[in-house]
């Protein structure tokens, strides 16, 4: 673990003297290789929501939990290559908000920025929160506080600084190079750590087909990623087709992977247009293996049997012994290796509104590598896991850096300062972005499961906002009033909805139904995926209506930023195999493989 | 950019590779150590592959400096601002 740290340091120190221009420290000087660019666009989004996140649906929903790969992903990283990463890369805009200025008008990239800039905050808040229990959970630093004879409660606040000052120091130095170097070796990492878990997971239950069969005791539908889609009360997701198809697919995914600076700024930093456009492409390759890295382990985890208090009698030499093996409460209470969770005032096991206990899903993955891995590979394990955790911080981190450093500050606070003022200001933003994601850390504790906020916090901000791209790229008509007042109506249809509605097993509160309960979804990943629908609808038809009351922009404004009024890329020049639409393609038939695997 | 990430990736994945097959190799035979994944010296073995992963990368890492010293720095593309060419 330690020689990990060293050498994520030792990028930083090494890439700090190409550091000389604000180009160099936001854009990687826009000259990166696209396999590097694309392993870091999947790995940035590797964050904690990715490895416990998955692993947890994994457990909870079962192999179902597919779909966020096979119709959230993978569609929507070929949709963005082929299509949006022109108007990105050839826009020669800095950052996602800049695009929308030049495509629209100041106020709508000043929403835009403002509000990106709050949710990676928070998502970086998240991975950190996480990465503490985590390491809290697992042990991984008692021994060293014994040793110093500190108190086991500083434990999280220790975990939570170190990791903050890591990556503070390697992207306080090196900025997105740095950040995409570190991605990438953590791309590896995850993968080094996870390989050895699923394949020993997998022989311990004999196989693909032990596995259907142990977690078939469970519960049956979760073996399937299609079928019972058609009806809710047939699939444990409890979403149907239209939820899945539109929710996910159409609107979560393509709004996430399409418009989120935080995964695109790893594709601007590529080197040249075809470049930029097939990082989302190969990214897209490894991304249809992770379902088995990721959500295999909390299959398993769930389908293995539960530890129970055991007491053995042996009898030796006329005596009997008695060897009691004893289960903690919260391990008994759960299911597989999955322990339930416990209420740390009364030390009762929690339960839902219908009375069975609540499970902590997101322990799923990391028990099932204190389970298997023996010490040494252990170490690698934990490490990857960490590493997990600062791959989606470091994301957030520079994501938060640039957008701060070109959208906000340099356009509102000073306008005319030398490049190398705007460096420092970017290095300082860094270091306020991660002080305040320590403040969000904090404040995470109140929630279940961490994907499912994550996807809470996107279809209020991202869900709306992929219905503006769309608008805005393929109908030169859309003007800059009508997108503003659509990201508005959108977001705002999104907390209304999330106020009227909850999930059939969840109180009113955090989960939903804030203002009143008119409506109450199977599960929260159902309330999630109709909620980004009318979130996207209301900001659609929001933004038509207010575009055609409005007077449009010169076309001669928008060259280069509409589909209809750009040139389509010369890809005379390439054999055809290698052009990017081959590639797609390739990608697309692999993503249906998949899905009929998994049906 | 002239910092090749293959060549310290290859370094750090060599390195953890010699640390976990020497692991392996002085606790090998160790029943109890290796109960918990079913028997198998999984620090040996997993070592062992990630060993070959980072040779591999290093020497993909060095001869693509080689490459880039002997050829002349590639041209970067400046036409990309404008689309269609």
């Amino acid at each position: 673990m330690l020689l990990y740290f060293v050498f994520v340091l030792g990028i930083g120190f090494a890439l700090k003297r190409y550091m000389k221009t604000s180009k160099d420290f936001f854009q990687a000087g826009r000259a990166l290789p696209a396999w590097i660019c694309g392993l870091a666009f999947i790995s940035a989004n590797l964050g904690a929501q990715e490895v416990i996140g998955m692993g947890a649906s994994g457990a909870k929903y079962g192999l179902e939990t597919a779909h966020f790969y096979g119709i959230g992903a993978i569609p929507a990283m070929i949709f963005v290559g082929i299509f949006m990463m022109p108007f990105y890369y050839g826009s020669k805009a800095r950052s996602v908000p800049e695009f929308l200025r030049m495509r629209f008008d100041e106020k709508t990239r000043a929403l835009n920025a403002c509000s990106f800039a709050v949710m990676t905050v928070f998502s970086s808040g998240i991975s950190m929160y996480a990465m503490a229990r985590l390491i809290q959970a697992l042990h991984v630093f008692d021994g060293l506080f014994m040793q110093l004879g500190w108190p086991k409660e500083g434990i999280f606040t220790f975990s939570i600084v170190l990791s903050a000052l890591i990556v503070l120091l390697y992207i306080f130095l090196g900025g997105l190079t740095s950040a995409i170097y570190n991605e990438v070796l953590q791309f590896f990492l995850i993968i080094a750590g996870f390989l050895p878990l699923v394949l020993l997971g997998l022989k311990n239950v004999g196989g693909w087909r032990g596995m259907k069969a142990s977690v078939a005791m469970v519960d049956p539908r979760m073996l399937h990623e299609w079928k019972g889609i058609m009806h809710p009360a047939t699939n444990p997701m409890g979403v149907d087709i239209i939820g899945i198809g539109m929710g996910l697919g159409f609107v979560l995914g393509a709004g996430y992977w399409c418009t989120d600076f935080l995964v695109i700024q790893t594709a601007m930093a590529s080197k040249n247009m075809e470049s930029a456009r097939r990082v989302p492409l190969i990214a897209a390759v490894p991304k249809m293996v992770f379902p088995f890295l990721v959500i295999l382990p909390g299959l398993l985890a769930i389908g293995l049997p539960t530890p129970h208090t055991t007491i053995v009698e042996t009898h030796a030499d006329g005596a009997i012994y008695h060897s009691i093996t004893v289960v903690p409460k919260e391990v008994e209470e759960g299911r597989g290796l999955v322990p339930a969770k416990i209420n740390p005032v009364t030390g009762q096991a929690m339960l839902d509104a219908s009375g069975k206990p609540l499970l902590d899903y997101d322990m799923a993955t990391p028990n099932m590598l204190l389970h298997y891995f023996p010490t040494g590979i252990l170490g690698l394990g934990l490490t990857a896991l960490l590493a997990s955790f600062m791959s989606g911080m470091a994301g957030n981190v520079t994501a938060f850096n640039t957008v701060f450093t070109y959208d906000l500050y340099q356009s509102y606070i000073r306008k005319n300062a030398s490049d190398r003022h705007y460096m420092a200001v970017g290095r300082w933003a860094t270091v306020g972005g991660i002080l305040l994601s320590i403040a969000t850390a904090y404040a995470a504790i109140n929630f279940n499961n961490i994907m499912d906020t994550l996807q809470l916090v996107f279809s209020f901000v991202n869900a709306p906002l992929f219905a503006t791209f769309l608008l805005g790229m393929f109908w030169k008509r859309t003007t800059g009033h009508g997108a503003f007042a659509g990201l508005i109506a959108g977001t705002a249809a999104a907390m209304l909805h999330h106020g009227l509605t909850l999930p059939i097993e969840a109180h009113p509160g955090v989960h939903g139904g804030w203002i009143t309960v008119l409506h109450n979804y199977p599960s929260d990943m159902a309330q999630n995926f109709y909620g980004a629908i009318y979130a996207f609808s209301a900001n659609f038809i929001v933004a038509v209506v207010v575009s055609l009351c409005t007077k449009a922009r010169p076309e001669s404004e928008l060259v280069g930023l509409v589909h209809s009024l750009t040139k389509k890329p010369s890809m005379a020049h390439i054999v055809w195999w290698k052009r990017p639409e081959a590639l797609a393609v390739a990608v697309l038939v692999g993503a249906i493989a998949l899905n009929i695997f998994f049906a | 950019m002239s910092l090749d990430l293959r060549i310290p990736m290859g370094l750090m994945f060599t390195l953890t590779g010699v640390i976990l097959t020497a692991f392996g190799l002085k606790t090998n035979g160790d029943v109890n150590l290796y109960a918990k994944s079913l028997g198998i010296n999984a620090n040996l073995w997993w070592g062992l592959v990630l060993l070959v992963f980072g040779l591999t990368m290093l020497y993909l890492g060095r001869r693509g400096q080689k490459r880039l010293a002997s050829l002349p720095p590639e041209p970067v593309d400046e036409t990309r601002s404008r689309l269609g060419h």
